[in-house]
């Protein structure tokens, strides 16, 4: 199985961010790195909006995601609720 | 329920795919000339997925939001004289690589994806282009605006645009865009959206805004960060292209396949340029070429061919060739540009005792044995008051245009040096990536403007070194090129800081 991996500006509202993807995805190695944060895991990984509106305390669009994002690896899968990526293999 | 805002799905389809309409009077194959000449079977072009669903209005939104953020943070560099806190002076010699041999790029790329967005069939992928387009216009403002106000400090910005299309080492990536904009449509988009965005785009952007970041330069940080924030979309515009070429029909795979190698060739030798900026030209090393090599291309590379595999696609031949060069390539790509300091743009010099200790540590199979030796040679010059530059010029790849420099990987004090004939004449390569893609469109890769071979047939300027470099490149001879040590941008640096240039310590101790 490959890693898909997502990595993120390291600000404010990332860190929420991370907290939702470290609690629907348990098993997520998350590495700090010079002004970003790397978020990897094997086969799959997913971020909920939900949760993140939890971390946030506010309403939060998927979409959002896009201002804070750097870079990300595997097969992506938008819609209202949750962004995910994965690997077929 | 009436007023129940639309789902992204729905939406997507309405404001995307529903703009979409019949041709009723004029027929398909006149409205889209382009697409099947390279012989890729589309059948269904409903079939296309865009990942990210996203539509116009929202694409304005974020992308404002984003542009907020970012001018706010140029506006505080500029106030607060960012210019003076970066790590130590030599740092922005990465910038004026980065303005003068990057930047244009994007704009070569907003030119190509307004180009071939107009040449799909497929209403998604025709969107998705023209966001691209806008995107990389985008880049070269912000990146321009950014270092605009390194331009007032330093030397060697003054004419990145002029310079880009002229002088002999940036002819590496301006042949390189120009090879793929003169490709047809879904030759580019396998170019620039999948080999230069999806495999190599990290290797290019997270090693230098991690520098950047690591040597105190907020406003590169910031619009490296702000463009990559789009980056994420354009990756996955790449991937989409090549899955759906690849479901789309069978015939489409060799083809596909033949392209991957290719690009996936000439983008790597493109980054031999960032290669050489993370080991050398960053006074804080953030990580070694080699480490982002692995965990960027072999680590991320690997998983990606492994997902195409259902489709037949194989992991091109030439990464192995990659692979076996990645402790040798930055020594070799700063060696080049230490001879010819004299006819680059920016400043080169050589590594300190400490960086180069950094450098035995972190290629302890090469740098000790093969590059320490030449560095000390050449440093016993320097302080004799002889700096080498290499008053000749170079043999290029025809098809990369790098100085055939690199060496064999089998033996590597030998030059590695291909060759190809056709029609009668002689072509040099430095690879067999480079003799392969060559022979395969040879009518193709003979017109290429070879920068030596320019300056040989007197179509530079003229016969000597200074029309060339004075008055073609329009270098600013003394101040732009030449050593970093007793350079003006030392002594400007040396004055705001109080520092005693490095040669008066010297003498003071002898």
């Amino acid at each position: 199985m490959s890693k898909v991996y997502i990595a993120l500006q390291d600000n404010e509202e990332s860190r929420y961010i991370v907290e939702a993807i470290e609690e629907d995805n348990p098993d997520a190695t998350v590495i700090y790195q010079p002004a970003m944060i790397r978020i990897e895991n094997e086969g799959h990984l997913v971020i909920k909006r939900e949760t993140v509106e939890e971390m946030m305390g506010r309403d939060w669009e998927v979409m959002a995601l896009h201002v804070n994002l750097i870079t990300l690896g595997g097969n992506v899968d938008e819609d209202e609720d949750q962004l995910s990526l994965t690997w077929n293999d | 329920m009436s007023n129940r805002k639309l789902n992204m799905k729905d939406k997507y389809r309405l404001l995307t795919r529903d703009l979409e309409w019949e041709y009723s009077y004029q027929d398909y194959e006149e409205i889209f000339k382009q697409e099947s000449f390279e012989g890729i079977k589309i059948t269904d072009w409903s079939k296309w997925e865009d990942p990210f669903r996203l539509t116009m209005d929202s694409y304005w939104k974020y992308q404002a939001e984003k542009e907020k953020k970012l001018y706010a943070i140029l506006d505080a560099f500029a106030q607060n004289n960012g210019q003076q806190n970066v790590a130590d002076a030599r740092y922005v010699n990465a910038i004026k690589l980065f303005l003068t041999g990057v930047s244009p790029l994007e704009y070569q790329a907003y030119n190509g994806f307004a180009h071939v967005g107009r040449q799909f069939g497929g209403v998604g992928a025709r969107v998705a282009c023209q966001m691209q387009s806008l995107d990389e216009l985008r880049h070269v403002q912000t990146q321009i605006h950014a270092m605009s106000h390194y331009n007032k400090h330093f030397d060697g910005f003054q004419d990145f645009a002029h310079m880009h299309d002229r002088v002999w080492y940036l002819s590496v990536p301006k042949s390189f865009f120009d090879d793929a904009r003169s490709a047809g449509p879904f030759e580019f988009m396998v170019a620039i959206g999948f080999s230069f965005e999806y495999v190599l785009t990290n290797l290019l952007f997270v090693p230098f805004m991690s520098g950047a970041a690591y040597n105190g330069d907020m406003a590169t940080v910031t619009f490296g960060f702000s463009a990559q924030s789009d980056e994420a979309r354009h990756m996955t515009l790449g991937l989409e292209i090549i899955k759906f070429m690849l479901e789309q029909h069978p015939d489409n795979v060799p083809i596909v396949q033949r392209w991957i190698n290719k690009w996936l060739w000439r983008g790597y030798r493109v980054l031999t340029l960032v290669a050489m900026m993370m080991d050398y030209m960053l006074p804080n090393k953030v990580m070694s070429w080699q480490e982002s090599f692995e965990v960027y291309f072999e680590e991320a590379a690997g998983s990606l061919f492994k997902d195409l595999a259902r489709y037949g696609i194989e992991m091109p031949n030439y990464a192995a060739d990659a692979i076996a060069e990645k402790e040798h390539l930055s020594h070799q790509a700063w060696g080049i540009f230490y001879n010819y300091g004299h006819a680059a743009a920016f400043h080169t010099w050589m590594p300190t005792d400490q960086e180069m200790d950094w450098l035995s540590e972190k290629y302890p199979n090469t740098f000790d044995k093969y590059y320490r030796p030449r560095y000390e040679e050449w440093r016993k010059m320097e302080e004799a008051g002889e700096r080498f530059y290499n008053p000749t010029l170079p043999m290029l790849c025809q098809t990369c245009q790098i100085p055939m420099g690199f060496t064999d990987m089998e033996n590597p004090t030998m030059t590695s040096y291909k060759q190809s004939v056709y029609d009668g004449e002689r072509y040099n390569f430095c690879s067999t990536g480079c003799k392969d893609i060559f022979d395969h469109e040879p009518e193709k890769y003979v017109q290429s403007w070879l920068p030596v071979h320019q300056i040989y047939q007197g179509n530079c300027g003229g016969a000597e070194m200074e029309d060339v470099l004075g008055e073609y490149y329009k270098m600013n001879l003394g101040a732009d090129n030449l050593d970093f040590k007793g350079s003006p941008d030392e002594a400007r640096w040396n004055a705001w800081h109080n520092l005693e240039p490095a040669e008066d310590k010297l003498k003071k101790a002898s």
